[in-house]
């Protein structure tokens, strides 16, 4: 018999009174409780009703499922259905087969958008001046800071997931019976469902409890729907990646693996991150044979993770992955199979509000549309000025990164890609040490020591203006775009200040 | 008389590009390649002929090579085309030019004569513009020592491969095919004291087949080898790169030279044997083919 007068100091013990003994025991199978007690709705509508939804408020969307994404249009045609207007729209990225998205934003559905990226139509629209309202565009880091500290807050996020069991433990792939869909990891869906008021996962596969390994933990997830369909599994993930076989671009991935060891980022123990663009991707096979002739391996690589990179990790040379996107069939596989392959959020991965893994990063090798005289580098518009990209982790890991290595052809055709001024900065110049193109190298004076490196390891250093010069005397100086005043996107910085903005194109005649 | 053309020189690969690609001849400097072939004959197809011509014409006038050999292979005279595509080159500043098909020293002295009235007619000092032969026939490759001795501006002979099986009746297969034209090729080349270059390799993904080609002509004594893709440079020159060991031995040769002449002494010897002069030309050769994968181009 517990005394609680004769505790002493009782009232500095956190204590909820004397044990009045248990709830009856409930005695129904697990599957029996299953089926009794989960977060199962009969259809999308009910989710969103329950989430209690309101005019004005944002829903947020992942782009894991890339350009096979069916969740999204399903999701936002419903709530046109149901009536909603005014919504914001923020999601980790948009894709071209979001084009629909074009109706509900006529009909005012959808009147503002946050997201990395714009591709396809909806993109040709924005920049026509489609939204009264600019699209804001950050980063993955600064997306995740943003949510995380209430600057981008989710009322309800919608996240398809390949894979969920009735309680909401859900993942980008399935270890039952039904893999056809799948797209490895879930890392930015993670960070909407931690912060997101109510949380939807959407599915078309439920599997038994406990669905573990998994994404997104159950106490994340509100409600559940499972629907037929969620996405076509080709746009989702490409096979294989192949290295690429254009010489040209092998030639500046050999030049951007030996700018990192000539720069002395290559040691025992070193870690990685690298895009899936063919020179950066490429970038990894030359490493592979120096790592392999130095017997050196690589702590860890980082990032959207390919097939080449699993590879390396299953042949020894990488001890672990972190993985927030994979890009490819064989990464999505390796992630499943590997213990040491694991898969992070966008906070962990870039948040510059969180002690992120890409300030862990020796190098990162990113590709680019255009870079300018000052290193400043741009991957969002064209060279029409068009909306034709996404910013995906670039300005976090540029600054992250001890070394930022920047490739790309010196000319595109017709097209410089070394100019006076790039059309938007996405990742200022400050964070872009090396300018690796098939004519020639770059370092920023900001790293006179990385210069001298170089030369010393016989690497022909060129100033930037120079590789200007150059890719003017290949193809002569391109004519301004004509902008319009108004403005059609803002570009954020990944602390959340106004990097850019992007401008109405102006197709009169001239 | 200022020549466009240098005889003796690195000559270990020579990059095919169709004379008809204006991205591939703006970039064809950038992979490395010691000599840079501009086609205007059997990669540009016949309706293609006339912008070639002009395009190769206006690469050589505005493009910089750098420090690269200019080679430009232009249609055999018979063809009707050789003529017109000298016309348009020589003008326009190339170092070399490459005759396909050669069965005969005729053949030479018939595109030479062509070539010093062009010079002449553009006031180009007679003599500027190099030549070098592709053997592609059983006649042309029994007549190779009177080609390769047809004309002082031969800087080398080549072995054209695809035409020559053919004219034997047979394939290309191991390399056995080739072995007697290889050698009478070679042998020709080192009689006239210019390059002997070695046919292309025309499968791009087997880099073990390439590379077993490019030992095999390696160790008959070809100077190089002509290559249709930039990927194919890099093996090649690793190839015909000397190992650390014979190098080492080259500079002591060269070392026990120099230490021999500073006594003034006329005979260097090194471990007790006495250096002769083929053991410091190859030493010399060696050398210079270490030293020629300098990274850093001057310009």
């Amino acid at each position: 018999m517990v005394e609680l007068e004769k505790i002493p100091h009782l009232d500095e013990i956190s204590h909820h009174g004397v044990f009045q003994g248990v709830r009856p025991k409930n005695t129904a199978t697990f599957r029996q409780r299953t089926v009794a007690h989960n977060k199962l709705m009969p259809s999308l509508e009910e989710a969103i009703r329950r989430t209690g939804l309101k005019d004005g408020m944002t829903i947020s969307f992942h782009h894991h499922f890339r350009n096979g994404d069916h969740v999204l249009n399903m999701v936002v045609d419903t709530l046109a259905r149901m009536g909603y207007k005014n919504l914001t729209l923020a999601a980790s990225s948009l894709a071209a087969v979001h084009a629909p998205l074009i109706e509900h934003i006529k009909a005012g559905v959808i009147t503002h958008i946050e997201t990395s990226g714009l591709r396809g139509e909806l993109a040709e629209q924005v920049s026509r001046g489609l939204m009264d309202c600019p699209v804001v565009f950050r980063s993955h880091g600064g997306r995740a800071a943003a949510i995380s500290s209430g600057d981008l807050h989710i009322d309800v996020a919608f996240l398809g997931a390949p894979s969920c069991d009735p309680y909401g433990n859900a993942n980008g792939y399935s270890r039952d019976d039904d893999d056809s869909i799948a797209c490895g990891s879930l890392g930015y869906a993670r960070t909407d469902a931690k912060y997101a008021d109510n949380v939807i996962v959407i599915t078309s596969n439920v599997v038994n409890y406990p669905n573990a390994p998994w994404a997104i933990p159950e106490d994340d997830v509100d409600y559940i729907v499972k629907v037929d369909d969620i996405g076509d599994p080709k746009g989702i993930m490409s096979g294989a990646t192949r290295y690429t076989k254009n010489p040209k671009e092998l030639l500046i991935a050999e030049t951007a693996a030996n700018v990192i060891e000539a720069a002395g980022y290559l040691y025992d123990g070193f870690s990685m991150q690298m895009g899936s663009g063919g020179a950066s991707l490429a970038a990894a096979r030359f490493l592979r044979e120096k790592m392999l002739a130095q017997h050196i391996h690589c702590r860890f690589a980082l990032g959207g993770i390919t097939g080449q990179i699993a590879a390396m990790h299953e042949e020894g040379l990488i001890d672990r992955i972190l993985d927030v996107q994979s890009f490819d069939v064989d990464a999505a596989l390796s992630l499943k199979k590997n213990h040491f392959h694991h898969q992070i959020s966008a906070s962990y991965y870039a948040s510059p509000l969180a002690s992120a893994a890409v300030d862990q990063l020796d190098f990162v090798i990113l590709s680019a549309l255009e870079i300018d005289t000052d290193f400043n580098v741009n991957v969002l518009t064209g060279s029409d000025g068009v909306i034709r990209g996404a910013i995906g982790g670039h300005p976090d890991t540029a600054e992250g990164a001890s070394l930022s290595v920047v490739v790309g052809p010196l000319t595109r055709g017709r097209i410089p890609t070394i100019i006076d001024h790039v059309n938007t900065v996405v990742t200022p110049g400050a964070t872009v040490d090396v300018v690796v193109t098939d004519q020639g190298v770059a370092v920023n004076p900001n790293r006179p020591e990385v210069a001298q490196k170089l030369k010393k390891a016989g690497i022909r250093v060129y100033t930037i203006q120079q590789l200007k010069a150059k890719a003017e005397a290949l193809v002569g100086k391109p004519d301004p775009i004509r902008y319009l005043d108004r403005i059609v996107g803002v570009v954020m910085y990944r602390d959340n200040t106004i990097l850019d903005v992007i401008r109405q194109i102006d197709e009169t005649e001239a | 008389m200022e020549k466009r053309y240098v005889k003796d020189r690195l000559r270990r690969s020579m990059m095919f590009v169709p004379g008809n690609n204006p991205g591939m001849i703006s970039d064809a400097r950038i992979y490395g390649a010691d000599s840079i072939m501009l086609d205007l004959e059997d990669s540009v197809a016949f309706t293609e002929k006339d912008t070639a011509r002009l395009l190769v014409h206006n690469a050589l006038k505005t493009i910089d090579f750098g420090k690269k050999e200019v080679v430009v292979r232009i249609n055999d005279l018979a063809s009707g085309l050789g003529v017109e595509d000298l016309e348009a080159i020589i003008p326009a500043g190339v170092h070399v030019v490459r005759l396909p098909k050669t069965d005969s020293a005729q053949d030479v002295i018939d595109c030479e004569r062509e070539i010093a009235r062009i010079e002449q007619k553009n006031g180009i000092p007679v003599g500027s513009v190099g030549m070098m032969a592709a053997i592609e026939s059983a006649n042309g490759v029994l007549n190779a020592r009177e080609i390769a001795t047809a004309s002082d501006r031969l800087i080398g002979v080549a072995l054209g491969a695809e035409d020559y099986v053919t004219d034997l009746k047979t394939t290309r297969a191991d390399g056995i095919e080739l072995l007697f034209a290889r050698c009478m090729i070679l042998n020709a080349a080192r009689a006239a004291g210019i390059a002997a270059l070695d046919t292309v390799f025309s499968n791009v993904n087997d880099d073990e087949g390439f590379l077993a080609e490019a030992t095999l002509i390696k160790k008959l004594g070809f100077d190089g080898k002509s290559v249709i893709n930039p990927r194919q440079i890099a093996p090649l020159h690793k190839c015909l790169q000397p190992s650390q060991k014979d190098l080492d031995k080259a500079y002591a040769v060269m070392d026990a030279i120099a230490e021999a002449q500073a006594r003034g002494s006329g005979v260097a010897s090194l471990k007790g044997k006495m250096i002769d002069r083929p053991v410091v030309i190859r030493a010399q050769r060696l050398i210079a083919l270490a030293e020629a994968d300098d990274p850093v181009e001057e310009e």
